[in-house]
């Protein structure tokens, strides 16, 4: 009696998410956008310095910001060199340490925001002020103070720029868990003795995925232009190392002479960043989250 | 006389998301002339708020009027434009919510929201507005009507709230007010206040009502007329009378039957006579001298000085108002809260105040059931997830012996094995009502502590809740405290009773010494409150002492004198209000906490 009275038509659609759950990563051309430029650049990560027609430090010609077509592929930079072999080159460079930079920060701040939000209590507000506290700084001088004073090699540079955005994912992840932590399923897991990792991986984090992953889209490419910044001001990649954050200041004066050395590696970063967000969307909207393009209707 | 809403072959039709749509209402037929209140019952599902909606020419988000005339007075509503609907909405037509609490925004002064609509449409200057709004304040027996206007919405009581939403839905003066659910979220003494305003308004304005509700006993009091629905079509309809005292359908004799019984007196002889003998045990969970509260800094005492017991295999029902301290007192025992003073003992051995201190196999032994089924569950673990984690950590289940197991305890609350591989979203709110119980009942406890768990759900859905814990009770010999606001439920199934006021016992002892003379007076109160199937309970409880003088002080948490004084038909001056009161024990295991004598006590409920 009860089943055939607490039918829903509306909740009760026979198999309507069942049906859903076995396919539930099918690929949307959407995914499929997204897959095949993410795709294409990290083949050029891996396999363009072979095809690369010069190194990335060859000067071709004495002629800066030659237009494309005229030296070398697609014109040449403000020393002379090969754009094309540099954008093959700085694929590798920039790719791998942005995957990596926003690998830590989301690793660091979704870890400590989550610990603080389910321990809560002093734990909580000592992690949150101390966050506040380093947040409260410009990130670029924050970045410039720890680099000049650790020395700047590339491992300290991923680590300086991970650990600033971890204080941005802390905050996100922070509030998540505190909004699921409220809820009386993790009452439950708490009043069943359950400890903080049980609780953290198994309740919590599951039911913040959604929203962490599309952060994760938008903290990937800040951390291409926050390299790009240091690396502007001496502090990030070293010259003469490809890295297409590094092309775009370099070779920002070439604009004004109407020379593409520095709009292509923008090109580069461009698409990358909206490869890799069109694949987020994709996630969400196979997990049933909200997308970024539901959040703005 | 011409109908003022006629709804002639009505379907609504709504869609899940990505699927497609599905008829909700089915070809309905109804009319309302004015000054005539019908009422819509069914339980959720069944299409009545769907129904009473369109009266509003409105759909929810996902739906949409498929066909059908709703002609409400001269005109065709869904002739009208969007724009022209909007106009209806505010002037002839108005709505009040469930929710008051959801229907206000928190941010803007009352009065200037009860106004709006007013503004809005531009009917009338605003000082005109402000003076209806007013005269509306003092028909609806509002606490100071001049100048209740200028607070904020978190100013003013749960049931001043709603009756401030009814204000804001006749400031337009509406020829039709549809009224859903008004006083399903309220407690039974705020439910009598909130009926008797409404009534009053309805017949002074000769208004016509759409009343959507489940519960039969608040119709029986409002409404001329009642439409039954199930599954988007009208089973039944006809005069109040007719449906309450010869309903022909059998569903709404269903309906009729999950109706539980006035809370006097339902335990037998017998069985307390069973508990007594049984009761001498050490009991399974006691609390003693028990204060808990909220707040780090400056605490919020929600519970003082409670001291109660459980034996083996008994029911214990803890009662009272919103906000009395009931969630609190088991959020101390499952060790969610620990308390400030006093102790929790598990089968006579004291339990850490917090959960995580606790031994592996007393949690084990104590298991909590929430109130919402729908945050009970994690939306992204599967029922076999869901069953099995417990069942992993107390007894190291693992594999097949887990799955069979899950099995077990899904046939054990009456759902198919196949559920095992669902998610909670895939389930109806008493489907996860009872895998809730399941998870509860896997690592076989001794005691289950059930937080309200039927008031989230229908009155035939928690009907069935009810029936199948208390199988399970009788079979397994599993003690329960059962917590709920609900007197007519808790007095069903439970052997003793605790009442609760403002985080104090007021009174305890068995089902029967509770429900009958000498009553503490604001058991009394719940009581007289709770209402009957009956037309005109209404008019005969609002002429009793206890119905004025609850409806006239709101509840203070105080640790000087007695906290019920300001409500208190008995209340002695200079007494109740500077000492706390005295326990009296008219019986061994029955007391009663009051400056009066239980002689004076035993005579109170005669006055009516």
């Amino acid at each position: 009696m009860t089943d055939a009275i607490e039918k829903d038509p509306l909740k009760s659609a026979p198999g309507s998410k069942q049906g859903r759950a076995a396919s539930k990563f099918r690929l949307t051309p959407v995914g499929w956008v997204g897959i095949t430029i993410v795709g294409f650049w990290i083949l050029v990560a891996l396999f363009g310095p072979l095809v690369a027609p010069h190194a990335e430090s060859d000067v071709l010609s004495n002629r800066s910001f030659a237009p494309i077509g005229e030296v070398g592929r697609l014109g040449t930079d403000y020393l002379g060199r090969d754009v094309f072999s540099r954008i093959l080159y700085g694929a590798r460079m920039t790719m791998g340490l942005a995957l990596i930079t926003t690998l830590l920060s989301f690793t660091m701040g979704s870890t400590l925001g989550f610990m603080a939000a389910v321990l809560g209590g002093w734990t909580d507000n000592v992690m949150s002020r101390v966050n506040d506290a380093v947040m409260a700084f410009p990130s670029i001088i924050l970045g410039l103070m720890v680099i000049t004073a650790l020395g700047s090699s590339l491992p300290i540079v991923v680590l300086t720029v991970a650990v600033i955005d971890a204080t941005r994912v802390f905050r996100l992840a922070r509030a998540l868990a505190m909004d699921v932590s409220v809820m009386d399923f993790v009452d439950v897991a708490r009043a069943r003795g359950e400890g903080v990792w049980w609780i953290t991986l198994r309740e919590i984090l599951p039911n913040t995925m959604s929203p962490l992953a599309a952060e994760f889209g938008i903290r990937f490419t800040y951390a291409i232009l926050f390299i790009a910044a240091l690396s502007f001001l001496g502090l990030g990649v070293q010259p003469p190392a490809a890295d297409w954050g590094v092309m775009v200041r370099e070779n920002r004066l070439g604009i004004s002479f109407g020379a593409t050395s520095a709009l292509l590696p923008a090109a580069a970063i461009a698409s990358l960043t909206v490869g890799v967000n069109l694949i987020v969307d994709w996630y969400l909207r196979c997990v049933g989250g909200q997308s970024a393009e539901d959040m703005l209707k | 006389m011409n109908a003022l809403l006629d709804i002639k072959d009505l379907w609504v039709e709504g869609r899940p998301p990505g699927g497609y749509y599905v008829p909700i209402v089915k070809g309905i037929s109804l009319s309302v002339n004015p000054g005539e209140v019908l009422a819509i019952i069914g339980e959720s599902g069944s299409g009545k708020t769907t129904t009473a909606l369109a009266a509003l020419g409105y759909a929810r988000p996902g739906c949409r009027i498929a066909s059908g005339e709703i002609n409400l007075g001269d005109t065709e509503v869904t002739a009208l434009t969007h724009e022209q609907r909007r106009d209806l909405r505010g002037n002839q037509v108005a709505y009040v919510a469930q929710s008051a609490a959801a229907a206000f925004n928190p941010a803007l002064r009352i009065g200037d929201q009860v106004t709006e609509s007013s503004r809005i449409h531009g009917t009338m200057p605003q000082t005109q507005a402000q003076a209806l709004a007013a005269d509306l304040y003092r028909r609806l027996d509002l606490p100071d009507p001049e100048n209740i206007g200028r607070r904020y919405p978190h100013q003013v009581s749960g049931g001043q709230l709603q009756r401030l939403m009814a204000a804001m839905a006749l400031s337009s003066q509406p020829q039709l007010l549809v009224l859903d659910e008004p006083t399903t979220a309220l407690d039974v003494t705020t439910q009598i206040e909130v009926l008797t305003a409404f009534k009053d308004i309805i017949r002074d304005r000769n208004t016509a009502a759409i009343y959507v509700t489940h519960d039969l006993s608040v119709v029986a009091q409002v409404a001329d007329r009642i439409l039954v629905m199930l599954g988007g079509e009208i089973v039944e309809q006809g005069d109040t009378e007719d449906i309450l005292h010869r309903p022909q359908h059998d569903y709404t004799k269903t309906l009729m039957a999950a109706v539980r019984p006035p809370p006097r007196m339902t335990a037998s002889q017998d069985d307390v006579q069973a508990v007594d003998a049984a009761g001498r045990a050490q009991p399974v969970l006691e609390v003693t001298d028990l204060t808990a509260g909220y707040g780090r800094v400056l605490k919020t005492v929600v519970l003082r000085d409670v001291n109660m017991s459980v034996e083996r295999g008994q029911v214990v029902g803890i009662i009272g108002e919103s906000g009395c301290g009931k969630s609190t007192l088991a959020r101390v025992m499952a060790g969610l809260l620990p308390q400030m003073t006093g102790t929790v003992l598990h089968n006579g051995v004291a339990l850490a105040p917090a959960a995580r201190n606790r031994a592996k196999d007393d949690l084990r032994r104590m298991q909590i059931v929430f109130q919402m089924p729908d945050v009970a569950l994690n939306p992204t673990h599967r029922v076999r997830d869901l069953l099995g984690r417990p069942l992993q950590y107390f007894l190291g289940l693992n594999g097949d012996a887990r799955d069979k197991r899950i099995s077990e305890l899904l046939e054990m609350v009456e759902l198919p094995a196949d559920f095992a591989s669902r998610f909670p979203a895939e389930l109806s709110g008493g489907q996860k009502q009872r895998v809730n119980l399941a998870r509860a009942l896997g690592p076989e406890p001794d005691i289950i502590l059930c937080d309200e768990v039927t008031s989230a759900l229908d009155t035939v859905v928690g009907a069935a809740i009810i029936k199948l814990l208390k199988e399970l009770e009788s079979r397994l010999g599993i003690a329960n405290v059962f917590i709920s606001h609900d007197l007519s439920t808790v007095a069903s199934f439970a052997d003793r009773i605790v009442v609760l006021y403002a985080g104090k016992v007021v009174e305890q002892g068995s089902t029967l010494d509770v429900l009958s003379p000498p009553f503490h007076p604001y058991t009394n109160l719940l009581l007289s409150s709770v209402p009957e199937l009956r037309t005109g309970w209404l008019e005969d409880v609002m002429q009793t002492r206890e119905a004025i003088s609850g409806m006239t002080g709101q509840v203070k948490l105080t640790d000087v004198g007695c906290p019920f004084v300001n409500r208190c038909p008995l209340a002695i001056k200079g007494v109740c209000d500077t000492e706390p009161p005295p326990k009296r024990a008219p019986s061994p295991g029955f007391e009663i906490h009051c400056h009066r004598d239980v002689s004076d006590l035993d005579t109170t409920r005669a006055v009516h």
